[in-house]
C-alpha cells in the first residue's frame, strides 16, 4: 500500500524566503512567550513543599485559600485534585521572604514545619482534614537541577554539531543546530501557552524532541549528500528539493509511528507522563516542518555545493609534478 | 538470496536466546511477603520457622509458603487486592507473638515483595527489574552531608599538635590559631619562622605550610590541609555516613533499601513501602559516640551476668557477639576526643590492625592511663542515641533510646599517648569495620535532608498499571500500522520490534536497572522510533523497485543504502541520550539509560534481525515479486 505519490516534486526551496521568515517570526514569538508569560516551573525546579490534603466533607477552594491566608501563608497555591474533597497545596519559598518554617537567610526549608503549619491552619476551622504524603525539594536542589538541565541541553547541541561537522560538513552542522534551537524554542513556547507545569520529565521530553528532530534532519541530509555525489549536474536547489521529496514518505511514516507511541503516553500514561507525551507530540510535528522549511533553506542559504561533499581524493603527487 | 553469513545467524540466535531468558523473570509478578531477619544475638532457624507457623495457624492466616533464604525467614502470602493490609496484619501477628515470647528485640520484621522467579532462572543470574519508588510507593530522601564540622575538628587538632611540637622543639611562638586562610602561626623572627615551618612539615606532612605576611614584629605561617587530604577526609566522611545510615535503616526493618552516594556530598536514601517520613527521619537522625573504659579485671563477667551484681565503680556491658564484659565506670577518653581511625596492617607483624589518633587532651589522659596499666585490657563502648516518639494517652512523648555495646576490648601492650594501634583483630575486614565504627562514633558529619518525596502505595500501583497499558497499546498500534502499510516486510519489522522490546528488557534486567515511570516513557519512545530504521529500509527497497531493480537487487540495495542513514541517525540520537545520562540526575537518568540501550538494541533488531528473517523468507526462491 502506498499513501504517498512517489513522484511528488514540490518546490519547497522556492518558498524558502517565506518559510524562513515564518520560522524566524515563530521563534521570536516563542521566545517572547517564554520570557513574558514564563514557564510554570514544577516543584522539581523551584523547590518548596507540596502537600495533598483530603477533607471528609466537601469544601470550596476559596475556603481552603482563606484558611491558609489566615494561617500566614497567603502565597500558597491551592489546586483541586478533581473533587471538592482533595486539594494539592504548594508552597514555594521566595528569596528574602521569611515565612514560618522557611529560613530565607540560610536558604533552608523545614519540610516538617511547613506541613505542620498547613495542618494547623486548615484544621482550625475544619478538623476533618487529613494531610497525605508530600513532596519537598530544597531550593538549592531545584536550582542545581535547572543548571544540570541547561548543561545537558547545551552538551547535546554541541555534541551533535561536532558529529555532523565531522561526518558531513560545517554547513550541515550549522543548519542542524539552528533548527534544533528552533524546534526546542517553539516547542517550549507552545508548552508555555498550555499553562502546564514544566518539570523534570518535561525537560526530558524537550531533549527527546531535539533527538527526534535531528534524526529527521539527518535522513534528509544523507540524501542531499548522496544526490550531490551521484548527480553530474547538481543544482543545489534542485538537489535539496529532490531530497526532501524522496524522503517525504519516510518522514511522515516515522512521524506517525512515533506519534502513535508517545500519543498513548499523553492519553493513557497518567499525570506524570502526560506532559512528556504532549511535548513529544508537539515536537514531532514541529520537527518535521522544520526539516523541510527551516533546515534545508538554511543549508541552501549557506551555499552548500557539490564540491564540498565529494569524498576527499588524495592528490597524486606524481600527477602534480607533471607540467 | 543467501548472502547472510552463517555466523550472523548464530549471533542472532544467541542474542535472542539470552534475551528471552533474561527478560523472562519480569513476567513473574512479586508476591507479598513478610520478612524476618535476626538482630544481634538471635538466629533464623527451623525452630523460628515452626514458631512463626504456630502464630499464623493460631490467627488462622493462610500463607503460601514459609522459607529460609539468605539468613532471613520469608512468609509468602497469597496475592490479593488488599495485600497491603494483609501484610501489615501478618507482620503485627508475628511481632506480637515474638514480643509475648520475650524475643521481640531479637528480630526485625519488614514487609517485602518477594520474587517469584523460579530457581533455575535465578541460578543463571536472571532476575526481574527492581521497581522504582514511583511504581511501588515509598519514601525518597536526598541528604546533604555537612562536612564543615569535620574539618573544623581536624583543624583544631592540628592547632594543638603544632603548639605541642613547637613547645617540644623550644621554638617560641606568639600564637597559633584559626584564620580565614587556614591555621595561622605567628612567630617573632624570620629564623623562628623557618625553623617552625621545618618542624611542622615533618610532624604533619599532610599540611601545606606557606609564609604569610609580616605585620610589624609578627612573622606568620599559614598552614592548610593538602587538597588530596581534603578529598580523602570528605570521601571518608560520606562513606562513613552512608554506612551509618545503612546500619540504622537495617534496624528500621525496610527490605532492600537503597542508600547511595550522589555527587560529592549527597546521599540518596530510598525506602520502599515506608509511608511515615517522620518516624524514618528520627531513626535516621540518631547520633553515636564512643567511650574508652578500663576493663574490670577483678570481676567475672559470666558470674556478673548471672547474678547481675558488679562492683559499685563498674558496670556490666555486652560485647557485639553477646558475651558479657565488665568495665570500669570511669571514662578514659570519649569519641569527641577521637580524631581519626583507620585500618592498616601492623607494620611489624603484618596482621590486621586499627590505628587511632586522639587529640591532645585525649592523648594526655590516655598516656596517664597506659603508664599505669600496661598488660591490662581496655574496652571501647559504642553508644547510639535514637530519638523516639511514642503516643501515650494521646500525648506525644519524646524519649531517647540508648543502645550501648562494647565493640572491642584489647590488652594494653605499652605506654602510648594520642597515637596508638589496636591489634589482635581477626581479619582485615573486621579491622576496617572497627575503624568505621570508631569513626562513626566520633566524627559523623551532620546530614540535612534537602529533598523528600513520598509516593503512596496505591499511587505506585496506578502508575505501573497505566505505564504498562500505555506500552502495550503503543506496541499494538505501531505493529498494526506497520503491518498494514508494508505487508510482509512490515510483519518482519513488527517481529523485530517485539524482539527489540524483549532484548531491551533483558539488558535492563541484567544490569538490574531500576524501572521508573520516566524509564517506561523511554521504552515507549524507543518502540516508536525503532521502527524508523525499517521504514528507511522499506522505502529504499520501494525506490529501488521503482527504478527497475530486480527484487533481490532491490532488497540488497535497500539495505545497503539505508544503512549509512540509519547509522548517522542513531548515532546522533545516541549523543542526545548520552547527554541526558551524563548531566541529568534522578528521573532523567532512568529515562536516558532506557533510551540509550533502546537505541543500541534497535540498531541490532531492525537491521540485523530483519535481514536474517528476510533471508530466511526469500532464500532459495526465484523472486518475481517482493511484498513491501
Amino acid at each position: 500500500m502506498e499513501l504517498f505519490n512517489p513522484n511528488t516534486n514540490f518546490n519547497f526551496m522556492g518558498w524558502r524566503r517565506v518559510s524562513l521568515t515564518v520560522s524566524c517570526v515563530l521563534m521570536v514569538l516563542a521566545a517572547i512567550t517564554i520570557f513574558v508569560r514564563g514557564l510554570d516551573y514544577g516543584l522539581d525546579f523551584t523547590g518548596g513543599v507540596l502537600v495533598e490534603v483530603t477533607y471528609e466533607k466537601p469544601i470550596d477552594v476559596a475556603d481552603v485559600r482563606s484558611a491558609l491566608t489566615t494561617g500566614g501563608m497567603p502565597k500558597a497555591l491551592v489546586q483541586s485534585l478533581g473533587s471538592t474533597q482533595e486539594y494539592a497545596i504548594r508552597i514555594t519559598p521566595e528569596k528574602g521572604e521569611a515565612t514560618e518554617g522557611v529560613d530565607a537567610s540560610q536558604d533552608k526549608v523545614s519540610h516538617d514545619k511547613v506541613s505542620a503549619n498547613i495542618k494547623a491552619a486548615l484544621s482550625k476551622d475544619r478538623p476533618d482534614v487529613v494531610l497525605k504524603p508530600s513532596v519537598f525539594v530544597g531550593p538549592q536542589v531545584g536550582e542545581e537541577l535547572r543548571t544540570d538541565g541547561l548543561i545537558a541541553v547545551v552538551f547535546v547541541i554541541i555534541g551533535i554539531a561536532v558529529y555532523l561537522w565531522i561526518r558531513f560538513e560545517w554547513r550541515f552542522a550549522v543548519a542542524a543546530v539552528a533548527s534544533e534551537i528552533h524546534d526546542a524554542l517553539i516547542t517550549v513556547g507552545l508548552f508555555a501557552l498550555t499553562g502546564r507545569e514544566f518539570d523534570l520529565t518535561s525537560l526530558a521530553a524537550v531533549l527527546s524532541v531535539v533527538g527526534y528532530s535531528i534524526n529527521d534532519k539527518i535522513v534528509v541530509f544523507d540524501r542531499v549528500r548522496e544526490l550531490f555525489r551521484s548527480s553530474r549536474k547538481a543544482d543545489p536547489e534542485e538537489v535539496l528539493n529532490r531530497s526532501i521529496n524522496s524522503t517525504m514518505s519516510r518522514t511522515i511514516m516515522t512521524g506517525l509511528t512515533t506519534a502513535l507511541a508517545v500519543g498513548t503516553l499523553f492519553f493513557f500514561g497518567g499525570p506524570t507522563l502526560e506532559n512528556f507525551g504532549l511535548i513529544m507530540l508537539m515536537g514531532i510535528f514541529i520537527g518535521i516542518l522544520s526539516s523541510i522549511f527551516f533546515a534545508n533553506p538554511i543549508l541552501l542559504w549557506l551555499g552548500v555545493s557539490k564540491k564540498d561533499l565529494m569524498p576527499v581524493t588524495r592528490d597524486n603527487p606524481e600527477l602534480a609534478r607533471r607540467p | 538470496m543467501n548472502d547472510f553469513p552463517r555466523w550472523k545467524y548464530a549471533l542472532v540466535v544467541f542474542a535472542l536466546t539470552v534475551g528471552f531468558l533474561y527478560s523472562l523473570p519480569n513476567v513473574f509478578r512479586p508476591q507479598p511477603a513478610v520478612q524476618i531477619s535476626a538482630n544481634r544475638g538471635s538466629e533464623v532457624d527451623e525452630a523460628l520457622k515452626t514458631t512463626v507457623k504456630g502464630y499464623l495457624d493460631a490467627a488462622e492466616v493462610t500463607s503460601d509458603r514459609i522459607e529460609i533464604a539468605n539468613d532471613r525467614l520469608l512468609v509468602r502470602l497469597p496475592k490479593s487486592d488488599d495485600q497491603g493490609d494483609v501484610m501489615n496484619r501478618v507482620a503485627d501477628i508475628i511481632k506480637t507473638g515474638l514480643a509475648n515470647d520475650n524475643r521481640g528485640d531479637g528480630y526485625v520484621i519488614a514487609l517485602n515483595l518477594a520474587s517469584t522467579v523460579p530457581g533455575w532462572l535465578r541460578a543463571i543470574g536472571a532476575n526481574s527489574m527492581p521497581l522504582g519508588l514511583d511504581l511501588q510507593g515509598g519514601v525518597h530522601f536526598l541528604m546533604q552531608v555537612d562536612d564543615k564540622e569535620v574539618f573544623e575538628k581536624q583543624q583544631q587538632r592540628y592547632i594543638e599538635d603544632i603548639r605541642a611540637v613547637l613547645r617540644n622543639k623550644d621554638i617560641r611562638y606568639q600564637s597559633v590559631g584559626r584564620g580565614p586562610q587556614g591555621i595561622i602561626v605567628q612567630l617573632r623572627s624570620s629564623a623562628d619562622r623557618e625553623a617552625a615551618a621545618g618542624v611542622i612539615t615533618v610532624s604533619a606532612p599532610e599540611l601545606n605550610v606557606e609564609n604569610g605576611t609580616v605585620v610589624g614584629e609578627a612573622y606568620t605561617l599559614v598552614a592548610n590541609l593538602k587538597p588530596e587530604e581534603i578529598t580523602r577526609i570528605s570521601q571518608n566522611t560520606i562513606k562513613q555516613n552512608v554506612s551509618t545510615l545503612r546500619n540504622r535503616i537495617n534496624a528500621l526493618g525496610v527490605s532492600e533499601p537503597i542508600i547511595v552516594q550522589q555527587g560529592l556530598n549527597r546521599i540518596v536514601v530510598e525506602l520502599a513501602g515506608v509511608q511515615d517520613t517522620a518516624d524514618a527521619k528520627t531513626k535516621l537522625g540518631a547520633t553515636a559516640t564512643l567511650e574508652y573504659r578500663a576493663v574490670d579485671e577483678s570481676a567475672n563477667p559470666i558470674e556478673a551476668e548471672r547474678t547481675g551484681q558488679v562492683a559499685p565503680d563498674s558496670r556490666l556491658y555486652k560485647m557485639r557477639d553477646g558475651r558479657p564484659i565488665v568495665l570500669k565506670k570511669k571514662v578514659i577518653a570519649t569519641g569527641d576526643e577521637l580524631v581519626d581511625a583507620s585500618s592498616a596492617p601492623d607494620p611489624q607483624t603484618g596482621s590486621p590492625a586499627v590505628s587511632v589518633v586522639l587529640n591532645e587532651s585525649g592523648g594526655r589522659k590516655m598516656l596517664d592511663f597506659t603508664t599505669q596499666n600496661v598488660g591490662k585490657r581496655m574496652g571501647v563502648v559504642y553508644i547510639e542515641r535514637t530519638p523516639e516518639v511514642k503516643i501515650v494517652n494521646g500525648e506525644e512523648v519524646r524519649s531517647t533510646k540508648v543502645t550501648e555495646e562494647v565493640i572491642n576490648a584489647a590488652t594494653v601492650n605499652g605506654v602510648f599517648g594520642k597515637r596508638f594501634q589496636t591489634t589482635g583483630i581477626g581479619s582485615a575486614k573486621e579491622a576496617s569495620d572497627l575503624a568505621l565504627f570508631l569513626r562513626s562514633g566520633s566524627l559523623a558529619a551532620p546530614v540535612d535532608i534537602v529533598s523528600e518525596r513520598v509516593i503512596g502505595p496505591s499511587q505506585g500501583q496506578d502508575n505501573i498499571q497505566k505505564g504498562v497499558f500505555a506500552t502495550i497499546l503503543a506496541l499494538v498500534l505501531v505493529i498494526v500500522f506497520v503491518a498494514f502499510y508494508y505487508k510482509v516486510f512490515g510483519l518482519i519489522a513488527d517481529l523485530a520490534l517485539i524482539l527489540n522490546l524483549v532484548l531491551l528488557v533483558a539488558i535492563l534486567s541484567m544490569f538490574q536497572a531500576t524501572l521508573t515511570l520516566p524509564g517506561i516513557a523511554g521504552i515507549v519512545l524507543t518502540l516508536g522510533m525503532a521502527i524508523d530504521a525499517n521504514v528507511l529500509i522499506c522505502e529504499r527497497i520501494r525506490e529501488e523497485l521503482r527504478n527497475g531493480s530486480t527484487p533481490l537487487a532491490a532488497i540488497r540495495g535497500g539495505y545497503d543504502k539505508a544503512w549509512a542513514t540509519i547509522f548517522d541517525a542513531n548515532l546522533t540520537h545516541l549523543i542526545a541520550a548520552l547527554g541526558l545520562m551524563t548531566f541529568g540526575s534522578g528521573p532523567l537518568r532512568g529515562f536516558a539509560i532506557t533510551l540509550t540501550i533502546g537505541i543500541l538494541t534497535s540498531m541490532f533488531t531492525s537491521v540485523t534481525i530483519t535481514r536474517a528473517l528476510i533471508s530466511l523468507v526469500y532464500s532459495g526462491r526465484r523472486l518475481k515479486h517482493v511484498s513491501v
